[in-house]
């Protein structure tokens, strides 16, 4: 299975009953057994989402039911991988802080060993050169401590994550889910639709993946994007 | 129950008239295939393979196209939407059925496909010289629905694939539906005429008008007999209501007033009037960062005609009484079950996800679909539902290459038998499960050619979930996730389902007749 092990040692008991079937897994995906590999299989698991989230928003009309259990389950992956900081439940959804909560109210020590990990997973992606540091405190804002490169846009995504949680707001929840990052180089050329004008150009962002609030509104622009006719298209467009 | 194949059908299959439909107005004659046709390989004398059993052993006409007639026809006036030359494939695509609903006494069956089309099957009647032809059904009608359209606009393409179609119930001889594709719901009238009238005065037989200053002596148009003729004519077009694909439609219970859900709202129709439409329900938040939860099916109780319930992406369903307010944000029950915290996942979420909510006959119980269960809900308690039903809990070990597949967003529906005391829906492999509700038995069919003969009781399958697959069985590595039987309608009164598996329909019989 998929599940992350390290984190809920409750889950151990019920792991071992499921079938272990795992004609699914592809050699590259090693045994659940251990943490280390747990976080891996979790983070490839969000990174497929990240690409069903991609490909979803560059139909031309996406199927919001599709978009919304991929983003909603994004988000439940990015909160088990987020530093096990104690953090206050989410307001609204009702089963998300749910999840949160127990993933997140498990051990530190593994979940930091594994964040490290994760991030490393992260930058290879990335195509960084710097290995991060693993989020320690997150400040209220949600924005990584100095300790952390700015420059890192998987810090970004981990860092918004739960500056919204401490924030107690969902105001842009969608905006931790940073897919410029993908967008640059694995996949077809930044100047496909998804991204509206004002962004500072797909080369910026290539060479520097630090993203500020606004540049990450792309992705919600396109969600406000589906009702075009409902609103009359704001001046980034 | 022992289920026989009655009549596996490919709607387009059979006669390459079908495939020559020009415009939704003109009439179209259905072809009857002599009765004779028996294949030679019956093994039972008595068995009577249905008059399309030799068709089926044919390709369909749609994989011939490049060599029989061209489907398209100057009278169509959209785009072409099997052109010549095009692949096999391309044109299967358009064939895949994508709803079947019986009417309201069982005697049409209607299916919507993804290329827009409407195809009505009717029972044959009772016929004492020929007892093995009651029940089948044959075509009846077909038409062009909904066109794709483009939306200038936004720049983008409107798919004309139906994805609802709800019977009106019958008020005089024609028979009236509506069809729906994502944006705009149609309100068809199919009539019959057997009759023409001969002798006008001011036209000839042929149609030519007369000079009227040639008419010397007036005569009354007589009545004659002709060929029987099924019309198809759109009544009414309900159109620009919805920003959102429309997932539903419902007929009230008051038969003049109709239901429309997209994603995010629910709009209120009466049948008479297309120019607005009434907004009951309204999801979308002020921010559409904050969007967490869709619409998913919506239907109107069956007796009460202020009550409607729809469902949502994250598992639960809202009751809602249109008499407590015009805007009916604010359900009267919601109906959720807690979530089981030993069995949740990553894709928690996205299993309880509910695709399909319908309400029994008698109004008392409501059925939802997720992506492994069917639950029956007892409508005056809101906590848990009163029966679940597994109806491949064999993938929950698989959810995993199954969101690597999109299959886990895969939409089943689901559906009552006439008494309420079965219930019934899909599976993958072709697989669809019937659940008899006071008996508790339960059985897995499979909707194949390949499997089953018509007249022949189809054979109970197994999935095999681990450790030794036994002879007859199945294992879950080995299943077709790609063959999925979504859509299934079951007749109101007899024990007669309608399965519809890709681009094949299948209509299946209880053999204790």
């Amino acid at each position: 299975m998929m599940l992350s092990k390290g984190l809920k040692r409750k889950r151990e008991e019920e792991e071992e009953g499921l079938a272990v079937d795992t004609w699914w897994l592809d050699p590259g995906h090693p045994a659940v057994a251990q943490a280390p590999a747990a976080t891996a299989a979790s983070s490839s698991l969000f990174d497929l989402s990240v690409l069903k989230l991609h490909h979803s928003l560059r139909q031309s009309e996406p199927d919001l039911r599709h978009l919304v259990l991929v983003v909603n389950t994004l988000r439940r992956i990015q909160a088990s991988m987020a530093p096990a900081a104690t953090l206050p439940p989410v307001p609204s959804p009702p089963p998300a802080p749910g999840v949160a909560d127990s993933l997140l109210a498990s051990s530190d020590a593994a979940l930091s060993a594994s964040m490290a990990s994760l991030l490393e997973d992260l930058s290879h992606i990335e195509g960084l050169s710097q290995v991060p540091q693993p989020l320690a405190d997150e400040g209220p804002l949600g924005r990584p401590t100095a300790g952390a490169p700015p420059s890192l846009g998987a810090l970004d995504l981990l860092g918004p994550a739960t500056g919204c949680l401490l924030d107690d707001s969902l105001e842009g929840l969608f905006e931790d889910i940073d897919t410029s990052m993908y967008d640059s180089e694995l996949w077809a050329p930044a100047s496909e639709s998804l991204k509206p004008g004002p962004v500072e150009g797909p080369g910026k962002e290539e060479t520097t993946p630090e993203l500020d609030e606004a540049e990450l509104d792309y992705l919600m622009d396109v969600l406000v994007g589906t009702q075009a006719l409902e609103r009359p298209p704001g001046p980034g467009r | 129950m022992g289920l026989e194949l009655l009549f596996p059908i490919r709607p387009d299959e059979g006669s390459s008239t079908l495939r020559k439909t020009p415009r939704c107005q003109a009439a179209w004659t259905p072809q009857r295939e002599p009765r004779e046709a028996r294949t030679t390989n019956s093994v039972d004398s008595d068995e009577l393979l249905c008059p399309r059993s030799a068709a089926q052993s044919r390709r369909t006409s749609r994989e011939r196209a490049p060599a029989a007639a061209p489907p398209t026809s100057q009278a169509r006036g959209g785009p072409e939407r099997a052109p010549i030359g095009c692949s096999a494939a391309a044109l299967a695509k358009a064939d895949i059925i994508s709803t079947v609903e019986f009417n309201y006494n069982g005697d049409l069956l209607a299916t919507g496909d993804k290329g827009g089309r409407v195809v009505i099957f009717q029972r044959e009647q009772e016929n004492k010289s020929r007892p093995h032809t009651r029940g089948e059904y044959n075509v009846y009608s077909t038409f062009q629905s909904h066109e794709p359209e483009f939306d200038y606009l936004k720049s983008l393409e409107i798919e004309e694939k139906i994805n609802k179609i709800k019977w009106l119930p019958q008020q005089n001889a024609a028979h009236f539906l509506l069809s729906t594709n994502d944006k705009t719901i149609k309100l068809w009238k199919i009539s019959e005429r057997d009759k023409r009238a001969e002798g006008y005065n001011l036209k000839d037989e042929d149609g030519r008008l007369r000079d009227p200053f040639r008419i010397t002596a007036l005569r009354v148009p007589i009545l004659k007999p002709m060929d029987l003729m099924v019309e198809a004519s759109p009544r009414r077009i309900f159109a620009n209501a919805h920003t959102y694909h429309i997932n539903s439609i419902s007929v009230n219970s008051d038969h003049e007033t109709y239901l429309s859900a997209d994603d995010l709202r629910i709009n209120l129709w009466h049948l008479e009037i297309t120019g607005r439409s009434f907004n009951i329900v309204d999801i979308k938040p002020a921010n559409m960062e904050e969007l967490t939860e869709v619409i998913t099916a919506s239907e109107f109780h069956p007796h009460h005609c202020n009550v409607f319930v729809y469902s949502s992406s994250r598992g639960s369903v809202r009751l809602c009484d249109m008499r407590a307010a015009a805007l009916c944000d604010q359900h009267a029950k919601l109906f959720e079950e807690p979530e089981d915290p030993s069995s949740r996942s990553f894709f928690s979420e996205i299993i309880s996800s509910i695709s399909d909510v319908s309400f029994s006959h008698s109004g008392r119980y409501m059925m939802t679909r997720d992506y492994l269960s069917v639950k029956v809900w007892d409508l005056h308690m809101e906590s848990r539902p009163v029966e679940t039903y597994q109806v491949h809990e064999y993938l929950r070990g698989k959810l995993c290459s199954l969101y690597e597949n999109d299959c886990i967003f895969d939409k089943f529906e689901c559906c009552w038998s006439g008494d309420d005391s079965a219930i019934m829906t899909g599976s993958y492999n072709n697989f669809f499960r019937m659940f008899e509700r006071t008996t508790l038995r339960d059985v897995t069919l499979e909707a194949s050619r390949e499997n089953s003969k018509p007249r022949a009781l189809l054979k109970p399958r197994k999935v095999c979930t681990g450790g030794k697959r036994k002879r007859d069985e199945i294992s879950v590595d080995s299943l077709d996730f790609s063959s999925k039987i979504l859509h299934t309608s079951w007749h109101p009164a007899d024990d007669i389902v309608a399965v519809a598996a890709t681009n094949n329909l299948y209509i299946f019989q209880d053999k204790v007749h």
